[in-house]
Protein backbone atom coordinates (compact mmCIF):
# COMPACT_ATOMS: atom_id res chain seq x y z
CA UNK A 1 0.00 0.00 0.00
CA UNK A 2 1.40 3.35 -1.05
CA UNK A 3 1.38 6.05 1.59
CA UNK A 4 -0.18 8.93 -0.40
CA UNK A 5 0.05 11.68 2.25
CA UNK A 6 3.72 10.95 2.85
CA UNK A 7 4.42 10.97 -0.89
CA UNK A 8 2.58 14.26 -1.38
CA UNK A 9 4.35 15.68 1.64
CA UNK A 10 7.69 14.69 0.17
CA UNK A 11 6.76 16.18 -3.21
CA UNK A 12 5.61 19.42 -1.65
CA UNK A 13 7.35 20.37 1.59
CA UNK A 14 5.11 23.43 2.01
CA UNK A 15 2.13 21.23 2.55
CA UNK A 16 1.09 21.10 6.18
CA UNK A 17 1.10 17.52 7.33
CA UNK A 18 -2.49 16.37 7.58
CA UNK A 19 -3.76 13.22 9.09
CA UNK A 20 -3.76 9.95 7.21
CA UNK A 21 -6.29 9.97 4.42
CA UNK A 22 -7.68 13.38 5.35
CA UNK A 23 -5.60 15.11 2.71
CA UNK A 24 -6.71 12.72 -0.01
CA UNK A 25 -10.36 12.89 0.98
CA UNK A 26 -10.47 16.66 1.21
CA UNK A 27 -8.56 17.02 -2.06
CA UNK A 28 -11.10 14.82 -3.77
CA UNK A 29 -13.97 16.86 -2.31
CA UNK A 30 -12.33 20.13 -3.40
CA UNK A 31 -11.63 18.65 -6.81
CA UNK A 32 -15.27 17.74 -7.36
CA UNK A 33 -16.58 21.09 -6.11
CA UNK A 34 -14.07 23.21 -8.06
CA UNK A 35 -14.60 21.19 -11.21
CA UNK A 36 -18.38 21.50 -10.95
CA UNK A 37 -18.31 25.24 -10.32
CA UNK A 38 -15.77 25.68 -13.09
CA UNK A 39 -17.82 23.80 -15.67
CA UNK A 40 -21.08 25.44 -14.64
CA UNK A 41 -19.52 28.89 -14.78
CA UNK A 42 -18.09 28.16 -18.23
CA UNK A 43 -21.56 27.15 -19.36
CA UNK A 44 -23.21 30.15 -17.80
CA UNK A 45 -20.59 32.37 -19.43
CA UNK A 46 -21.93 31.45 -22.85
CA UNK A 47 -25.29 32.72 -21.67
CA UNK A 48 -23.73 35.79 -20.03
CA UNK A 49 -21.90 36.62 -23.23
CA UNK A 50 -25.06 36.49 -25.29
CA UNK A 51 -27.07 38.37 -22.68
CA UNK A 52 -24.55 41.16 -22.18
CA UNK A 53 -23.95 41.56 -25.89
CA UNK A 54 -27.71 41.79 -26.36
CA UNK A 55 -28.08 44.38 -23.62
CA UNK A 56 -25.27 46.48 -25.04
CA UNK A 57 -27.04 46.39 -28.39
CA UNK A 58 -30.47 47.15 -26.91
CA UNK A 59 -31.84 43.62 -27.30
CA UNK A 60 -33.13 41.05 -24.80
CA UNK A 61 -30.86 38.12 -25.64
CA UNK A 62 -31.93 34.50 -25.28
CA UNK A 63 -35.07 34.44 -23.14
CA UNK A 64 -37.12 31.50 -24.37
CA UNK A 65 -35.52 28.48 -22.69
CA UNK A 66 -36.17 28.10 -18.97
CA UNK A 67 -38.33 31.11 -18.22
CA UNK A 68 -37.84 34.76 -19.08
CA UNK A 69 -34.16 34.73 -18.10
CA UNK A 70 -33.26 31.99 -20.56
CA UNK A 71 -31.35 30.17 -17.81
CA UNK A 72 -31.52 26.81 -19.52
CA UNK A 73 -30.01 28.09 -22.78
CA UNK A 74 -26.55 26.56 -22.03
CA UNK A 75 -28.22 23.18 -21.40
CA UNK A 76 -30.18 23.48 -24.63
CA UNK A 77 -26.98 24.39 -26.48
CA UNK A 78 -25.21 21.40 -24.95
CA UNK A 79 -27.99 19.01 -25.93
CA UNK A 80 -27.97 20.44 -29.43
CA UNK A 81 -24.19 20.00 -29.70
CA UNK A 82 -24.45 16.36 -28.69
CA UNK A 83 -27.29 15.62 -31.10
CA UNK A 84 -25.69 17.18 -34.15
CA UNK A 85 -23.93 15.23 -36.85
CA UNK A 86 -20.17 14.89 -36.62
CA UNK A 87 -18.64 15.74 -39.95
CA UNK A 88 -15.13 14.90 -41.05
CA UNK A 89 -13.63 16.69 -44.04
CA UNK A 90 -12.44 14.17 -46.62
CA UNK A 91 -8.90 15.57 -46.62
CA UNK A 92 -8.57 16.01 -42.87
CA UNK A 93 -5.95 14.05 -40.94
CA UNK A 94 -8.39 12.25 -38.72
CA UNK A 95 -6.37 11.26 -35.62
CA UNK A 96 -5.18 14.79 -35.00
CA UNK A 97 -8.49 16.25 -36.10
CA UNK A 98 -10.13 14.33 -33.27
CA UNK A 99 -7.31 14.91 -30.81
CA UNK A 100 -7.09 18.70 -31.28
CA UNK A 101 -10.25 19.71 -29.33
CA UNK A 102 -9.07 17.53 -26.45
CA UNK A 103 -5.66 19.19 -26.56
CA UNK A 104 -7.32 22.60 -26.40
CA UNK A 105 -9.64 21.54 -23.60
CA UNK A 106 -7.32 19.82 -21.14
CA UNK A 107 -4.82 22.65 -20.54
CA UNK A 108 -7.73 25.03 -20.12
CA UNK A 109 -9.15 22.80 -17.41
CA UNK A 110 -5.89 22.08 -15.63
CA UNK A 111 -4.64 25.53 -14.65
CA UNK A 112 -7.45 26.34 -12.21
CA UNK A 113 -5.99 23.69 -9.86
CA UNK A 114 -3.21 25.92 -8.53
CA UNK A 115 -5.29 29.02 -7.86
CA UNK A 116 -6.22 29.55 -4.19
CA UNK A 117 -9.86 30.46 -3.89
CA UNK A 118 -10.43 30.99 -0.18
CA UNK A 119 -9.04 31.32 3.30
CA UNK A 120 -7.94 28.00 4.83
CA UNK A 121 -10.75 26.10 6.48
CA UNK A 122 -10.08 24.95 10.04
CA UNK A 123 -11.46 21.49 10.70
CA UNK A 124 -10.97 19.06 13.54
CA UNK A 125 -8.48 17.21 11.30
CA UNK A 126 -6.30 20.28 10.71
CA UNK A 127 -6.19 23.33 8.47
CA UNK A 128 -7.51 22.61 4.96
CA UNK A 129 -6.08 25.02 2.34
CA UNK A 130 -8.74 26.19 -0.12
CA UNK A 131 -6.72 25.27 -3.18
CA UNK A 132 -6.83 22.07 -5.17
CA UNK A 133 -3.07 21.65 -5.50
CA UNK A 134 -0.71 24.02 -3.72
CA UNK A 135 2.23 23.32 -6.03
CA UNK A 136 5.61 24.73 -5.02
CA UNK A 137 6.13 25.89 -8.64
CA UNK A 138 2.78 27.71 -8.45
CA UNK A 139 2.60 30.38 -11.08
CA UNK A 140 5.20 28.74 -13.33
CA UNK A 141 2.81 25.80 -13.67
CA UNK A 142 0.11 28.16 -14.94
CA UNK A 143 2.47 29.67 -17.52
CA UNK A 144 3.67 26.25 -18.64
CA UNK A 145 0.24 24.67 -18.99
CA UNK A 146 -1.58 27.64 -20.48
CA UNK A 147 0.98 27.87 -23.27
CA UNK A 148 0.15 24.26 -24.16
CA UNK A 149 -3.32 25.39 -25.19
CA UNK A 150 -1.89 26.69 -28.45
CA UNK A 151 -1.23 23.12 -29.59
CA UNK A 152 -4.93 22.36 -29.72
CA UNK A 153 -5.58 25.37 -31.90
CA UNK A 154 -2.61 24.92 -34.23
CA UNK A 155 -3.25 21.21 -34.69
CA UNK A 156 -6.94 21.86 -35.28
CA UNK A 157 -6.02 24.35 -37.97
CA UNK A 158 -3.45 22.10 -39.58
CA UNK A 159 -5.36 18.83 -39.49
CA UNK A 160 -8.51 20.38 -40.99
CA UNK A 161 -6.67 20.73 -44.30
CA UNK A 162 -8.44 24.01 -44.93
CA UNK A 163 -6.63 27.20 -45.83
CA UNK A 164 -8.66 29.38 -43.50
CA UNK A 165 -8.27 26.97 -40.62
CA UNK A 166 -4.52 26.77 -41.25
CA UNK A 167 -4.20 30.56 -41.34
CA UNK A 168 -6.18 30.78 -38.12
CA UNK A 169 -3.92 28.24 -36.45
CA UNK A 170 -0.79 30.03 -37.65
CA UNK A 171 -2.02 33.38 -36.43
CA UNK A 172 -2.92 31.85 -33.12
CA UNK A 173 0.52 30.38 -32.63
CA UNK A 174 2.25 33.64 -33.52
CA UNK A 175 -0.06 35.61 -31.27
CA UNK A 176 0.17 33.28 -28.31
CA UNK A 177 3.95 33.04 -28.46
CA UNK A 178 4.29 36.83 -28.71
CA UNK A 179 2.04 37.56 -25.79
CA UNK A 180 3.17 34.64 -23.66
CA UNK A 181 6.48 36.49 -23.23
CA UNK A 182 4.93 39.75 -22.12
CA UNK A 183 2.58 37.84 -19.85
CA UNK A 184 5.42 36.04 -18.13
CA UNK A 185 7.55 39.18 -17.92
CA UNK A 186 4.72 41.27 -16.50
CA UNK A 187 4.36 38.93 -13.54
CA UNK A 188 8.03 39.07 -12.55
CA UNK A 189 7.53 42.32 -10.55
CA UNK A 190 4.73 40.55 -8.68
CA UNK A 191 7.04 37.63 -7.92
CA UNK A 192 9.77 40.09 -6.87
CA UNK A 193 7.47 41.63 -4.28
CA UNK A 194 6.13 38.31 -3.07
CA UNK A 195 9.52 36.62 -3.07
CA UNK A 196 7.89 33.36 -4.05
CA UNK A 197 6.09 31.78 -6.99
CA UNK A 198 3.32 30.01 -5.11
CA UNK A 199 0.05 31.80 -5.62
CA UNK A 200 -0.95 31.44 -1.97
CA UNK A 201 2.19 33.37 -0.95
CA UNK A 202 1.33 36.07 -3.48
CA UNK A 203 -2.14 36.38 -1.96
CA UNK A 204 -0.74 36.59 1.56
CA UNK A 205 1.80 39.22 0.51
CA UNK A 206 -0.96 41.35 -1.02
CA UNK A 207 -3.08 40.99 2.10
CA UNK A 208 -0.28 42.63 4.08
CA UNK A 209 1.35 44.94 1.53
CA UNK A 210 -1.64 46.19 -0.41
CA UNK A 211 -3.03 44.86 -3.64
CA UNK A 212 -0.55 44.68 -6.47
CA UNK A 213 -2.81 46.64 -8.80
CA UNK A 214 -2.13 49.69 -6.63
CA UNK A 215 1.63 49.24 -6.63
CA UNK A 216 2.19 47.55 -9.98
CA UNK A 217 -0.43 49.08 -12.26
CA UNK A 218 1.72 48.80 -15.39
CA UNK A 219 2.34 45.12 -14.77
CA UNK A 220 -1.39 44.66 -14.34
CA UNK A 221 -2.06 46.52 -17.57
CA UNK A 222 0.40 44.37 -19.51
CA UNK A 223 -0.97 41.21 -17.94
CA UNK A 224 -4.51 42.24 -18.77
CA UNK A 225 -3.74 42.87 -22.42
CA UNK A 226 -1.67 39.69 -22.69
CA UNK A 227 -4.45 37.70 -21.03
CA UNK A 228 -6.89 38.94 -23.65
CA UNK A 229 -4.47 37.86 -26.36
CA UNK A 230 -3.84 34.50 -24.69
CA UNK A 231 -7.53 33.66 -24.55
CA UNK A 232 -8.08 34.71 -28.18
CA UNK A 233 -10.72 37.18 -27.17
CA UNK A 234 -11.52 40.40 -28.93
CA UNK A 235 -9.73 42.69 -29.68
CA UNK A 236 -7.23 39.86 -30.26
CA UNK A 237 -9.46 37.22 -31.84
CA UNK A 238 -7.44 37.02 -35.03
CA UNK A 239 -7.32 33.19 -35.02
CA UNK A 240 -11.07 33.05 -35.56
CA UNK A 241 -11.60 36.36 -37.31
CA UNK A 242 -14.99 35.70 -38.88
CA UNK A 243 -14.82 38.36 -41.56
CA UNK A 244 -11.40 37.25 -42.81
CA UNK A 245 -11.06 33.53 -42.02
CA UNK A 246 -14.63 32.19 -42.03
CA UNK A 247 -14.29 30.82 -38.49
CA UNK A 248 -10.52 30.35 -38.29
CA UNK A 249 -9.16 27.17 -36.79
CA UNK A 250 -12.57 25.62 -36.08
CA UNK A 251 -14.03 26.15 -39.57
CA UNK A 252 -14.25 22.42 -40.24
CA UNK A 253 -15.47 21.33 -36.82
CA UNK A 254 -19.01 20.39 -35.96
CA UNK A 255 -21.11 19.16 -33.06
CA UNK A 256 -19.41 18.57 -29.71
CA UNK A 257 -15.91 18.73 -31.15
CA UNK A 258 -16.68 22.29 -32.15
CA UNK A 259 -18.26 23.03 -28.78
CA UNK A 260 -15.07 22.02 -26.99
CA UNK A 261 -13.27 25.01 -28.53
CA UNK A 262 -15.67 27.64 -27.17
CA UNK A 263 -15.80 25.77 -23.86
CA UNK A 264 -12.03 25.81 -23.57
CA UNK A 265 -12.03 29.48 -24.50
CA UNK A 266 -14.46 30.20 -21.68
CA UNK A 267 -12.47 28.01 -19.29
CA UNK A 268 -9.37 30.00 -20.24
CA UNK A 269 -11.29 33.18 -19.54
CA UNK A 270 -12.24 31.97 -16.08
CA UNK A 271 -8.65 30.97 -15.37
CA UNK A 272 -7.26 34.25 -16.67
CA UNK A 273 -9.76 36.21 -14.61
CA UNK A 274 -8.96 34.18 -11.52
CA UNK A 275 -5.25 34.75 -12.18
CA UNK A 276 -5.71 38.51 -12.52
CA UNK A 277 -7.61 38.49 -9.25
CA UNK A 278 -4.95 36.38 -7.56
CA UNK A 279 -1.92 38.23 -8.87
CA UNK A 280 -3.17 41.80 -8.75
CA UNK A 281 -6.40 42.07 -6.80
CA UNK A 282 -5.49 40.26 -3.63
CA UNK A 283 -6.98 36.88 -4.47
CA UNK A 284 -9.47 35.89 -1.80
CA UNK A 285 -8.39 38.78 0.41
CA UNK A 286 -11.46 40.58 1.76
CA UNK A 287 -11.05 44.22 0.74
CA UNK A 288 -10.83 47.09 3.28
CA UNK A 289 -10.11 44.78 6.20
CA UNK A 290 -6.75 43.77 7.57
CA UNK A 291 -8.00 41.49 10.30
CA UNK A 292 -9.12 38.65 8.06
CA UNK A 293 -5.54 37.61 7.34
CA UNK A 294 -4.26 37.74 10.87
CA UNK A 295 -7.33 36.76 12.82
CA UNK A 296 -8.29 33.20 13.55
CA UNK A 297 -9.50 31.21 10.58
CA UNK A 298 -13.09 30.14 10.73
CA UNK A 299 -15.70 28.59 8.50
CA UNK A 300 -17.42 31.94 8.03
CA UNK A 301 -14.19 33.61 6.96
CA UNK A 302 -13.62 30.83 4.43
CA UNK A 303 -17.11 31.25 3.05
CA UNK A 304 -16.81 35.03 2.89
CA UNK A 305 -13.41 34.86 1.19
CA UNK A 306 -14.71 32.39 -1.40
CA UNK A 307 -17.64 34.68 -2.16
CA UNK A 308 -15.28 37.65 -2.44
CA UNK A 309 -13.00 35.68 -4.75
CA UNK A 310 -15.94 34.66 -6.95
CA UNK A 311 -17.22 38.23 -7.09
CA UNK A 312 -13.83 39.58 -8.13
CA UNK A 313 -13.51 36.87 -10.78
CA UNK A 314 -17.04 37.57 -12.01
CA UNK A 315 -16.13 41.22 -12.44
CA UNK A 316 -13.22 40.32 -14.70
CA UNK A 317 -15.38 37.92 -16.66
CA UNK A 318 -17.84 40.75 -17.19
CA UNK A 319 -14.91 42.94 -18.18
CA UNK A 320 -13.87 40.40 -20.81
CA UNK A 321 -17.34 40.42 -22.34
CA UNK A 322 -17.65 44.18 -22.02
CA UNK A 323 -14.39 44.73 -23.90
CA UNK A 324 -15.36 42.20 -26.54
CA UNK A 325 -18.48 44.14 -27.42
CA UNK A 326 -16.67 47.47 -27.40
CA UNK A 327 -13.40 47.16 -29.28
CA UNK A 328 -12.89 46.20 -32.91
CA UNK A 329 -10.29 43.62 -33.87
CA UNK A 330 -6.67 44.65 -34.37
CA UNK A 331 -4.99 44.37 -37.68
CA UNK A 332 -2.33 41.66 -37.75
CA UNK A 333 0.62 44.09 -37.95
CA UNK A 334 -0.85 46.18 -35.15
CA UNK A 335 -1.11 43.07 -33.02
CA UNK A 336 2.52 42.13 -33.60
CA UNK A 337 3.74 45.68 -33.18
CA UNK A 338 1.87 46.05 -29.90
CA UNK A 339 3.22 42.77 -28.60
CA UNK A 340 6.85 43.04 -29.61
CA UNK A 341 7.53 46.74 -29.89
CA UNK A 342 5.53 48.06 -27.00
CA UNK A 343 4.60 45.45 -24.42
CA UNK A 344 7.82 43.44 -24.37
CA UNK A 345 10.19 46.44 -23.94
CA UNK A 346 7.80 48.00 -21.46
CA UNK A 347 7.61 44.87 -19.34
CA UNK A 348 11.40 44.45 -19.45
CA UNK A 349 11.96 48.06 -18.43
CA UNK A 350 9.39 47.66 -15.70
CA UNK A 351 11.20 44.64 -14.28
CA UNK A 352 14.40 46.68 -14.10
CA UNK A 353 12.65 49.60 -12.41
CA UNK A 354 10.82 47.48 -9.85
CA UNK A 355 13.88 45.33 -9.14
CA UNK A 356 15.94 48.49 -8.57
CA UNK A 357 13.27 49.94 -6.32
CA UNK A 358 13.04 46.74 -4.30
CA UNK A 359 16.82 46.56 -4.00
CA UNK A 360 17.09 50.19 -2.88
CA UNK A 361 14.25 49.84 -0.38
CA UNK A 362 15.70 46.64 1.03
CA UNK A 363 19.19 48.09 1.36
CA UNK A 364 17.71 51.21 2.97
CA UNK A 365 16.39 48.92 5.65
CA UNK A 366 12.70 49.56 4.97
CA UNK A 367 10.70 46.45 5.72
CA UNK A 368 7.59 45.28 3.92
CA UNK A 369 4.69 47.25 5.28
CA UNK A 370 2.81 50.52 4.97
CA UNK A 371 5.95 52.63 4.29
CA UNK A 372 7.26 50.19 1.70
CA UNK A 373 3.89 50.06 -0.08
CA UNK A 374 3.40 53.81 -0.12
CA UNK A 375 6.85 54.40 -1.64
CA UNK A 376 6.06 51.84 -4.32
CA UNK A 377 2.67 53.46 -4.80
CA UNK A 378 4.21 56.89 -5.43
CA UNK A 379 6.70 55.36 -7.87
CA UNK A 380 3.80 53.60 -9.55
CA UNK A 381 1.81 56.83 -9.94
CA UNK A 382 4.78 58.47 -11.66
CA UNK A 383 5.23 55.50 -14.00
CA UNK A 384 1.53 55.40 -14.88
CA UNK A 385 1.60 59.07 -15.80
CA UNK A 386 4.73 58.57 -17.88
CA UNK A 387 3.39 55.56 -19.77
CA UNK A 388 -0.17 56.63 -20.36
CA UNK A 389 0.32 60.36 -20.87
CA UNK A 390 3.69 60.56 -22.59
CA UNK A 391 4.26 57.25 -24.37
CA UNK A 392 0.66 56.96 -25.51
CA UNK A 393 0.92 59.34 -28.45
CA UNK A 394 -0.30 57.12 -31.20
CA UNK A 395 2.68 54.88 -30.53
CA UNK A 396 1.02 52.15 -28.50
CA UNK A 397 -0.97 50.93 -31.46
CA UNK A 398 0.72 52.59 -34.36
CA UNK A 399 -1.83 53.90 -36.85
CA UNK A 400 -4.83 54.08 -34.57
CA UNK A 401 -5.79 57.65 -35.21
CA UNK A 402 -8.95 59.57 -34.66
CA UNK A 403 -10.42 61.80 -37.33
CA UNK A 404 -8.32 64.71 -38.50
CA UNK A 405 -9.66 68.12 -37.56
CA UNK A 406 -10.63 70.71 -40.18
CA UNK A 407 -7.49 72.83 -39.71
CA UNK A 408 -5.28 69.74 -39.99
CA UNK A 409 -6.95 68.78 -43.25
CA UNK A 410 -6.50 72.34 -44.51
CA UNK A 411 -2.80 72.11 -43.63
CA UNK A 412 -2.48 68.82 -45.52
CA UNK A 413 -4.31 70.26 -48.52
CA UNK A 414 -2.00 73.26 -48.58
CA UNK A 415 1.03 70.98 -48.40
CA UNK A 416 -0.24 68.85 -51.25
CA UNK A 417 -1.03 71.91 -53.37
CA UNK A 418 2.61 73.02 -53.00
CA UNK A 419 3.86 69.62 -54.07
CA UNK A 420 5.14 69.33 -57.65
CA UNK A 421 3.29 66.03 -57.99
CA UNK A 422 -0.10 67.65 -57.64
CA UNK A 423 0.32 70.25 -60.40
CA UNK A 424 -2.90 69.63 -62.23
CA UNK A 425 -2.59 65.89 -61.76
CA UNK A 426 -5.14 65.46 -59.01
CA UNK A 427 -7.97 67.88 -59.74
CA UNK B 1 7.38 55.39 -42.88
CA UNK B 2 7.63 55.76 -46.62
CA UNK B 3 9.48 58.71 -48.09
CA UNK B 4 7.40 61.82 -48.59
CA UNK B 5 4.46 60.77 -46.43
CA UNK B 6 3.25 63.67 -44.35
CA UNK B 7 2.73 62.81 -40.70
CA UNK B 8 0.60 65.18 -38.69
CA UNK B 9 1.67 65.94 -35.19
CA UNK B 10 -1.76 65.47 -33.75
CA UNK B 11 -2.73 66.24 -30.16
CA UNK B 12 -2.86 63.34 -27.75
CA UNK B 13 -6.62 63.35 -27.37
CA UNK B 14 -6.88 62.48 -31.06
CA UNK B 15 -4.33 59.70 -31.15
CA UNK B 16 -4.51 58.00 -27.76
CA UNK B 17 -5.81 54.47 -28.12
CA UNK B 18 -6.30 54.17 -24.38
CA UNK B 19 -8.47 57.27 -24.14
CA UNK B 20 -10.51 56.15 -27.13
CA UNK B 21 -10.93 52.73 -25.51
CA UNK B 22 -12.13 54.21 -22.24
CA UNK B 23 -14.55 56.44 -24.09
CA UNK B 24 -15.90 53.49 -26.04
CA UNK B 25 -16.28 51.38 -22.93
CA UNK B 26 -18.18 54.19 -21.26
CA UNK B 27 -20.51 54.26 -24.23
CA UNK B 28 -21.15 50.53 -24.20
CA UNK B 29 -21.71 50.63 -20.44
CA UNK B 30 -24.31 53.35 -20.97
CA UNK B 31 -25.96 51.24 -23.63
CA UNK B 32 -25.99 48.24 -21.30
CA UNK B 33 -28.75 49.88 -19.30
CA UNK B 34 -30.69 51.35 -22.17
CA UNK B 35 -34.27 50.41 -22.89
CA UNK B 36 -34.63 47.29 -25.03
CA UNK B 37 -35.93 47.89 -28.52
CA UNK B 38 -36.79 44.29 -29.40
CA UNK B 39 -40.43 43.48 -30.14
CA UNK B 40 -41.09 39.97 -28.78
CA UNK B 41 -42.76 38.88 -31.99
CA UNK B 42 -45.23 36.07 -31.42
CA UNK B 43 -46.50 37.73 -28.24
CA UNK B 44 -46.16 41.34 -29.32
CA UNK B 45 -46.84 42.59 -32.81
CA UNK B 46 -46.14 45.83 -34.46
CA UNK B 47 -49.14 47.65 -35.83
CA UNK B 48 -49.17 47.77 -39.61
CA UNK B 49 -50.07 50.71 -41.80
CA UNK B 50 -53.73 51.19 -42.75
CA UNK B 51 -52.49 51.14 -46.36
CA UNK B 52 -50.73 47.77 -45.96
CA UNK B 53 -51.43 45.56 -48.97
CA UNK B 54 -51.47 41.90 -47.95
CA UNK B 55 -53.37 38.79 -49.01
CA UNK B 56 -56.77 39.35 -50.58
CA UNK B 57 -60.25 39.31 -49.18
CA UNK B 58 -63.58 39.28 -51.01
CA UNK B 59 -66.32 41.25 -49.30
CA UNK B 60 -69.82 39.80 -49.23
CA UNK B 61 -73.38 41.14 -49.35
CA UNK B 62 -75.81 40.75 -46.44
CA UNK B 63 -76.92 37.41 -47.86
CA UNK B 64 -73.40 36.09 -47.66
CA UNK B 65 -72.73 36.05 -51.36
CA UNK B 66 -69.64 37.62 -52.87
CA UNK B 67 -70.14 41.19 -54.01
CA UNK B 68 -68.30 40.38 -57.23
CA UNK B 69 -70.29 40.87 -60.46
CA UNK B 70 -67.68 39.19 -62.64
CA UNK B 71 -67.10 42.32 -64.70
CA UNK B 72 -63.59 41.16 -65.56
CA UNK B 73 -61.83 44.43 -64.71
CA UNK B 74 -59.49 42.98 -62.09
CA UNK B 75 -58.04 40.18 -64.26
CA UNK B 76 -57.62 42.77 -66.98
CA UNK B 77 -55.79 45.30 -64.83
CA UNK B 78 -53.73 42.74 -62.93
CA UNK B 79 -50.08 43.24 -63.99
CA UNK B 80 -49.04 39.85 -62.64
CA UNK B 81 -51.91 38.03 -64.33
CA UNK B 82 -52.74 36.17 -61.13
CA UNK B 83 -56.55 36.41 -61.10
CA UNK B 84 -58.57 33.69 -62.81
CA UNK B 85 -62.20 34.64 -63.38
CA UNK B 86 -64.92 32.61 -65.11
CA UNK B 87 -68.15 34.63 -65.21
CA UNK B 88 -71.59 33.09 -64.83
CA UNK B 89 -75.14 34.43 -65.09
CA UNK B 90 -78.24 33.45 -63.09
CA UNK B 91 -81.94 33.44 -64.13
CA UNK B 92 -82.40 37.16 -63.42
CA UNK B 93 -79.44 37.98 -65.61
CA UNK B 94 -77.16 38.89 -62.69
CA UNK B 95 -73.54 38.10 -63.36
CA UNK B 96 -71.56 36.30 -60.70
CA UNK B 97 -68.18 34.54 -60.65
CA UNK B 98 -68.28 30.83 -61.31
CA UNK B 99 -64.58 30.59 -60.62
CA UNK B 100 -62.58 33.30 -58.89
CA UNK B 101 -59.05 32.31 -57.97
CA UNK B 102 -56.08 34.42 -56.96
CA UNK B 103 -52.61 32.89 -57.02
CA UNK B 104 -50.99 34.68 -54.07
CA UNK B 105 -47.55 33.55 -55.22
CA UNK B 106 -47.93 35.35 -58.54
CA UNK B 107 -49.54 38.39 -56.96
CA UNK B 108 -47.30 41.43 -56.54
CA UNK B 109 -49.71 43.13 -54.10
CA UNK B 110 -50.00 46.30 -56.14
CA UNK B 111 -53.63 46.80 -55.09
CA UNK B 112 -54.86 47.61 -58.63
CA UNK B 113 -57.66 45.03 -58.28
CA UNK B 114 -59.06 46.82 -55.27
CA UNK B 115 -58.69 50.18 -56.98
CA UNK B 116 -60.41 49.11 -60.17
CA UNK B 117 -63.28 47.12 -58.65
CA UNK B 118 -66.61 48.95 -59.27
CA UNK B 119 -68.43 46.97 -56.57
CA UNK B 120 -65.74 47.30 -53.89
CA UNK B 121 -65.72 43.53 -53.74
CA UNK B 122 -62.06 42.44 -53.97
CA UNK B 123 -59.67 43.99 -51.47
CA UNK B 124 -56.08 43.55 -50.45
CA UNK B 125 -55.90 42.91 -46.72
CA UNK B 126 -53.94 44.16 -43.73
CA UNK B 127 -52.46 40.79 -42.93
CA UNK B 128 -49.03 39.20 -43.19
CA UNK B 129 -48.92 35.76 -41.59
CA UNK B 130 -49.61 33.57 -44.62
CA UNK B 131 -47.87 30.24 -44.13
CA UNK B 132 -49.30 27.17 -45.87
CA UNK B 133 -48.28 23.54 -46.05
CA UNK B 134 -48.38 23.35 -49.85
CA UNK B 135 -47.92 25.57 -52.86
CA UNK B 136 -51.48 24.77 -53.90
CA UNK B 137 -52.62 26.31 -50.64
CA UNK B 138 -51.61 29.71 -51.94
CA UNK B 139 -54.19 29.64 -54.73
CA UNK B 140 -57.10 31.23 -52.89
CA UNK B 141 -60.50 30.30 -54.29
CA UNK B 142 -63.74 32.23 -53.84
CA UNK B 143 -64.69 30.41 -50.68
CA UNK B 144 -61.31 31.16 -49.09
CA UNK B 145 -61.43 34.78 -50.21
CA UNK B 146 -64.90 35.37 -48.76
CA UNK B 147 -64.19 33.59 -45.50
CA UNK B 148 -61.14 35.71 -44.61
CA UNK B 149 -61.88 38.12 -41.80
CA UNK B 150 -58.79 40.31 -41.50
CA UNK B 151 -59.19 44.09 -42.02
CA UNK B 152 -58.86 45.38 -45.55
CA UNK B 153 -56.49 47.97 -46.93
CA UNK B 154 -57.53 51.60 -47.06
CA UNK B 155 -56.41 52.82 -50.45
CA UNK B 156 -54.61 56.10 -50.79
CA UNK B 157 -57.05 58.91 -51.30
CA UNK B 158 -55.78 61.90 -53.33
CA UNK B 159 -58.30 64.14 -51.51
CA UNK B 160 -56.84 63.14 -48.17
CA UNK B 161 -53.20 62.28 -48.85
CA UNK B 162 -52.22 61.91 -45.19
CA UNK B 163 -55.11 59.61 -44.30
CA UNK B 164 -56.67 61.91 -41.70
Amino acid sequence: MINFPALLQAANPQLPPAGDGVFVIFTLIKLVIVFSIYMVSAALLTLAERKISAWIQGRHGPNRVGGRGGWLQPAADGVKSFMKEETYPAAAYKPIFILAPVLAFIPAMTTIAVIPFGAPLPTRWGLIPMIVADLPVGFLFVLAISSLGVYGIVLAGWSSNNKYALLGGLRSSAQMISYEISMGMSTIPVLLLAGNVTLSTIVTQQAYGGWNVVNLTIAFFIFLVAAFAETNRLPFDLPEAESELVAGYHTEYSAMKFSLFPISEYCNMVTASALMVTLFFGGWDVPFTGRDNIGPFSGWLTLLSIVIFLLKTAFFLFFYIWVRWTLPRFRYDQLMSLGWRFMLPLSLAYIVIIATAVLILDSAGIHRGAMYSSILGVLNMALVVIVFAILDRGRIISPAYGRARADQIAKLRAASARSPLSAGAID
Amino acid sequence: MAIGVKVLDRPIEDVSYIRATLKGMGLTLKHLFQEKVTVQYPEQKWGISPRWRGTHRMLTTETGKAKCVACGLCPTVCPANCIKLVPGEDEQGNRYPLVFEIDEFRCIFCGYCQEVCPEEAIHVGRHYENSEYSRAGFVYDLERLTSQTHPVCEMWDPEDPKGE
